[in-house]
């Protein structure tokens, strides 16, 4: 009995050991990225990067403002779609779906299938339902592309938040004689704001490092453009371009555009977190 | 009956059948902490050997953290903390190195019921496994034995390889038992072994615990008194952490000594 | 608490129901009437979404699919001069880094899971959590750039040892003969592996810890080590959970493109060796989409799109209703 239990002892030490082992393994790759990122992208960073356009093949000095300002208007068009398609849906399954159980299972269901879709998959709908018909690539095909990965997020936070909302203060909107519409958008949507804000956020946060799905919608461009129906030039893409190229220069701009899209989206994801835990911890 | 269960095997002194206050656990001193709250404040008592004892006392007076300080359940969880002397067999239980040991002496039986995801039959093995390699025949005939034991085995013999989950909850406990006592332990802890079941299965429970101390010193938690009187040979009564009176459980219940016990026994407590 | 809720939602089920009936008699009626509608369309939108994206890519494939039919399929060419298309490459090469990825990824979270839920102490257990969490948060663009530019030729040394010491092993030695280019199969695998563990830790690790604490504690009781509760009680309690959360990761390391389009190789032919290069379907996509010239070329790449979908359709399913099964058990408990 006693050399079974030594045994068993010396199996557990040796587990906990290796799950330990794993931890550290996890948190390994996290820093080693991180640090890559930021010293390649420190290195680089510099006021040109926010004045100047990308380069020429092979050309020294210029910046990525075209491809920063371009990020922004598609991510700008993603949220312009995606947040109206995303809350309403998402309000229909907070909201009435229990009135029919099934429909909304399935709803959330898909929407949940959605959201873990293939981004590339989502791009080349874009492409068939946009950039096919209309013959050429667009900034606007490219937003699309990222509201439809958007919306399922948002769809999914809206209608969690909705059902955290208490029944009994419905009730008491509901007792006062307010419509049925009145109460949520004015009490259900207002006691689940933060939480809903907090969904789009993060769905910026994930949105604003998609690649794939801009590959054959927004494409790329080289110069400054704000028209919706052209090329328009885009981080991702751009970091796509350049850390695949032989330039050296465009390598090095590559980790620029890198660090500053990381420090663009973790200070989304920590922000709309602190947000969240500063409206728990008030409630 | 088979003869392992009939009388435990590690048990080395003959029981003298004359000398019934035989002593199997001791305690001294025993103090307990959850962070900075004082949960147990010096409890000192003996447990007699092959009798049952029931800790009594309000909800929140210490009594399951007492009975969990036996085992060293506490020590899951980083902010608990112990402090005294717990003999058993001459060792002291709270700084024994070997934990696992510790509890294959002393099995525990849970408020709820806690059959593991797996069939009835390895519910039971599992256990016996952790510390002795059987083979197939001596497995099954010590499943049989422990089953039978805690009432069980012919409600179960026709579906010993379903799933314990699909039991009822009167079952489940008494499946529990059986896994506590699969690994031969000499102490056995109940923890408000009954709270979780209906009348029916509590009847059946209270049977099961006045046996099983022909083979185990039981000790029992339970917040209801009738239970309490029932089943057990001494009382412990408890409040806000301390050991009000211990005693014979007909002597607490018809003549306490002390004036707090009298008023709890008798409802006025409070 | 769900009971509770369905009872006080019937009360204005009701009230709604009957402002319904006197339609038309306020201006309050419609506008519930209108909103709900609205809502609902759009809920109806997302969940057509998913039916349109399959409809789209089988339309805009069918060219490929009829032409080829099911040699579609099995065939290795892809042989964009003449004309000649065949999706096996991409598939096997899709299977196999994603089946490598959930080689690590799988222990590894299962390691993190439990360092977490059962080892950790407390004060720790927050910032690993956060930090395991933002390999989910880091874009797949720079897990591709990391992978090419600092990890491949990392890699790359390493390699000589494998063709050394595992090459030479009998039957899967030739898994690992090959030139050390730091680029290929296994590194595709590698780094697919890492982007994929904060999904199945964090599922893994909430499951863990919502096993019920009496029946860990009742298995300590009998006296059982850590391991022996993890292995053989938290396990088996959580294992549709656990499956779901696995496949939930395979279905997010088979779509993945960009970090595979990086590392991968884009070799559009078959090799024995993990250490050659390959090619998965999103990365040929990623690559080739915008250079398709020919209607058939362009066809068949979204055919690629078609199967891809098709694929992690069926895995998240899986993932979905393995999942929806704790949730359901879950809420049977409360009840």
């Amino acid at each position: 009995m006693i050399s079974r239990y030594m045994k068993r002892r010396v199996i557990n030490t040796v587990n906990m050991a290796i799950a330990v082992l794993m931890t550290v393994f996890g948190v390994f790759w996290v820093v080693w990225i991180l640090w890559t990122t930021l010293h390649y992208g420190i290195r680089a960073l510099g006021p040109q990067l926010f004045l100047e356009d990308t380069p020429p093949p092979g050309a020294d000095g210029g910046g990525l403002r075209n491809a920063f300002v371009g990020s922004l208007i598609l991510l700008g068009i993603a949220v312009a779609i995606g947040t109206p398609v995303g809350v309403l849906a998402g309000t229909w399954l907070g909201e009435f779906a229990s009135r029919h159980k099934k429909i909304g299972a399935s709803v959330r269901f898909l929407n949940d299938i959605l959201l873990s879709a293939p981004s590339i998959v989502i791009g080349l709908f874009a492409y068939a339902i946009l950039v096919d018909p209309l013959g050429h690539f667009s900034a606007l095909s490219g937003g699309v592309a990222l509201a439809l990965i958007l919306i399922p997020v948002v769809v999914r936070t809206t209608d969690e938040m909705l059902r955290l909302v208490p029944v009994s203060l419905r009730e008491a909107a509901i007792a006062l004689g307010t419509p049925y519409w009145k109460m949520v958008t004015k009490i259900t949507w207002k006691a689940a704001s933060t939480g809903i804000l907090t969904g789009i956020i993060l769905g910026v946060a994930r949105v604003s490092g998609e690649t794939a799905p801009l590959l054959f919608t927004a494409l790329n461009n080289q110069y400054f453009s704000v028209n919706l129906s052209h090329p328009i030039a885009n981080l991702p893409v751009v970091i796509f371009q350049f850390a695949m190229s032989p330039y050296a220069n465009w390598q090095q701009m590559a980790w620029a555009g890198a660090f500053v899209a990381v420090l663009f989206i973790l200070l989304l994801s920590f922000g709309s977190r602190r947000l969240l835990s500063r409206e728990t911890h008030r409630s | 009956m088979k003869p392992f269960l009939s009388r435990p095997a590690r048990d080395p002194a003959p029981r003298a059948e004359s000398a019934p206050q035989a002593v199997k656990l001791q305690t001294r001193n025993l103090n307990f902490y959850y962070g900075k709250f004082h949960a147990i404040k010096n409890v000192t008592l003996d447990i007699p050997q092959n009798k049952v004892t029931a800790f009594i006392g309000p909800s929140g007076c210490g009594k399951s953290t007492l009975l969990r300080m036996f085992n060293r359940m506490y020590e899951l969880y980083p902010d608990q903390r112990a402090e005294g002397e717990i003999i058993i067999d001459g060792e002291n239980i709270l700084t024994n190195k070997n934990v696992s040991l510790i509890r294959a002496k002393i099995g525990m039986v849970f408020q709820k019921p806690t059959p593991f995801p797996m069939s009835i039959y390895e519910n039971i093995a599992f256990g016996v496994r952790l510390y002795e390699k059987l083979g197939r025949a001596e497995m099954d005939e010590r499943v049989e034995a422990s089953l039978t034991r805690a009432g069980l085995w012919d409600e179960v013999k026709i579906k010993l390889h379903q799933s314990g989950t699909g039991l009822s909850g009167g079952q489940q406990q008494r499946l529990c038992i059986a896994r506590g006592i699969a690994i031969k332990p000499e102490v056995l802890l109940l923890d408000e072994p009954t709270s979780a079941l209906d009348p029916i299965s509590t009847a059946k429970i209270e049977e099961l615990v006045t046996e099983l101390k022909r083979d185990y010193t039981v000790v029992i938690v339970t917040h209801n008194m009738q239970q309490a009187a029932r089943v057990s040979d001494y009382t412990a009564y408890m409040y806000l952490g301390e050991m009000i009176e211990f005693g014979d459980t007909d002597q607490i219940f018809l003549k306490p000594n002390k004036r707090e016990t009298e008023d709890y026994i008798t409802g006025r407590f409070g | 608490m769900k009971g509770s809720e369905a009872a006080s939602r019937a009360p204005l089920e009701l009230h709604a129901a009957s402002e319904q009936k006197s339609a038309g008699k306020t201006s309050v009626v419609p506008a519930d009437f209108l909103f709900r509608s609205l809502t609902a369309f759009f809920a109806f939108v997302v969940a057509a979404t998913l039916v349109a994206i399959m409809g789209s890519l089988v339309l805009e494939g069918w060219p490929a699919l009829r032409t080829f039919g099911w040699k579609f399929l099995i065939t290795s060419t892809w042989d964009p001069v003449s004309n000649d298309f065949g999706a096996l490459v991409f598939i096997v090469g899709t299977l196999v880094s994603s089946l490598i990825a959930m080689l690590i990824a799988v222990p590894v979270s299962f390691g993190i899971a439990l360092f977490i839920s059962e080892l950790s102490p407390s004060w720790l257990r927050g910032p690993v959590s956060a930090v395991i969490e933002l390999l989910a948060a880091i874009p797949s663009i720079i897990y591709g750039m990391w992978g090419l530019l600092v990890f491949a030729p990392w890699f790359a040394q390493i390699e000589p040892w494998m063709n050394d010491h595992l090459g030479a092993l009998p039957g899967i030695g030739v898994l690992f003969q090959g030139p050390p280019m730091g680029i290929g199969m296994l590194t595709a695998g590698i780094v697919l592996a890492i982007m994929v563990i904060p999904f199945i830790a964090s599922i893994m690790r909430d499951v863990f810890m919502i096993t019920p604490a009496t029946l860990k504690e009742s298995a300590y009781a009998l006296g059982s080590t850590t391991w022996e509760v993890a292995r053989y009680v938290i396990l088996p309690y959580t294992r549709t959970a656990v499956t779901g959360g696995i496949f939930l990761g395979l279905g997010r390391a088979l779509g993945e493109t960009m970090a595979v389009t990086f590392i991968i190789g884009n070799a559009n032919n078959l090799s024995a060796s993990l250490l050659m290069p390959g090619s998965s379907i999103a990365s040929v996509i990623a690559n080739e989409f915008t250079e398709a010239t020919t209607h058939l070329y362009k066809s068949s790449l979204l055919a690629l799109g078609l199967i891809l979908f098709v694929i992690t359709f069926i895995v998240l399913v899986f993932a979905k209703l393995m999942l929806l099964r704790l949730d359901n058990s879950l809420e049977g408990k409360k009840a």
